[in-house]
């Protein structure tokens, strides 16, 4: 289950959601604003807006394709929109698993996936000024 | 009587920034697609005309393509390249 939030995140409480006895392996992703872009100008914050109703459809998607690939996995993620600073999480994936190896491998898919396909957005504000709108690399057609 | 098909128009990222506003209502003619409804934005903000072709559509939360025909009371959401993560 993917949540947006509007405020800032605690990836504890994803990690928590995501967890049940029977994982012995939780692996986190967390993406956070960095402050180089990535043609090397100079980040001030980012902003970041989402589709909610299609992001969380879409997770749901990505969530039944991972448990298909990779067996019983439990995930859970949050991302952050508004206005965000260098430093904040902007985004948290977290798979609990019963061993690590599905949980790294599912995790990894799972943030693929979300860049790729969820429909959310994102505008770099640089620190001498202007912003621009930033698409990820590949798109689903 | 004209027959017209309202809908809601969802605008997202530069698209919204480009249309000054992210939501508005749309009266469309009868028989009414996706591409009508892109074609009264981009008819008000030309600048739009450009996005055309990397921008999809989704009908009531769901991508469609922009010949799909649209009912009366339908969402349209229109969506930039993805930028998430």
């Amino acid at each position: 289950m993917l949540r947006i939030a509007r405020e800032p995140i605690d990836p504890k409480s994803v990690e928590a959601r995501a967890h049940s006895e029977n994982c012995g392996g939780v692996v986190t992703f967390l993406g956070i604003v960095r402050a180089r872009a990535d043609d090397g100008r100079s980040v001030d914050g980012l902003h970041y807006e989402a589709f909610d109703e299609m992001a969380v459809a879409e997770f749901e998607a990505i969530t039944a394709e991972a448990r298909e690939r990779f067996g019983n996995v439990r995930i859970a993620a949050e991302h952050r929109v508004g206005d965000l600073k260098v430093g904040d999480v902007a985004v948290v994936v977290c798979v609990a698993a019963e061993h690590r190896g599905e949980a790294f491998a599912a995790c990894r898919y799972a943030i693929d996936e979300l860049k790729r396909r969820a429909p959310i957005w994102k505008k770099e504000h640089y620190v001498d000024g202007g912003g621009e709108w930033k698409a990820n690399a590949a798109r689903v057609t | 009587m004209t027959v017209r098909t309202r809908v809601r128009v969802l605008a997202f990222a530069r698209i919204a920034e480009l249309l000054g506003k992210r939501d508005e209502e749309l009266g469309l003619g009868p028989a009414a697609r996706v591409e009508d409804a892109w074609s009264a934005l981009t008819e008000r903000v030309p600048a739009l005309a450009a996005l055309r072709s990397s921008t999809r559509a989704a009908r009531n939360g769901r991508i469609a393509a922009f010949d799909e025909p649209l009912a009366d009371g339908d969402e349209v959401a229109f969506l930039p390249p993805v930028g998430g993560g």
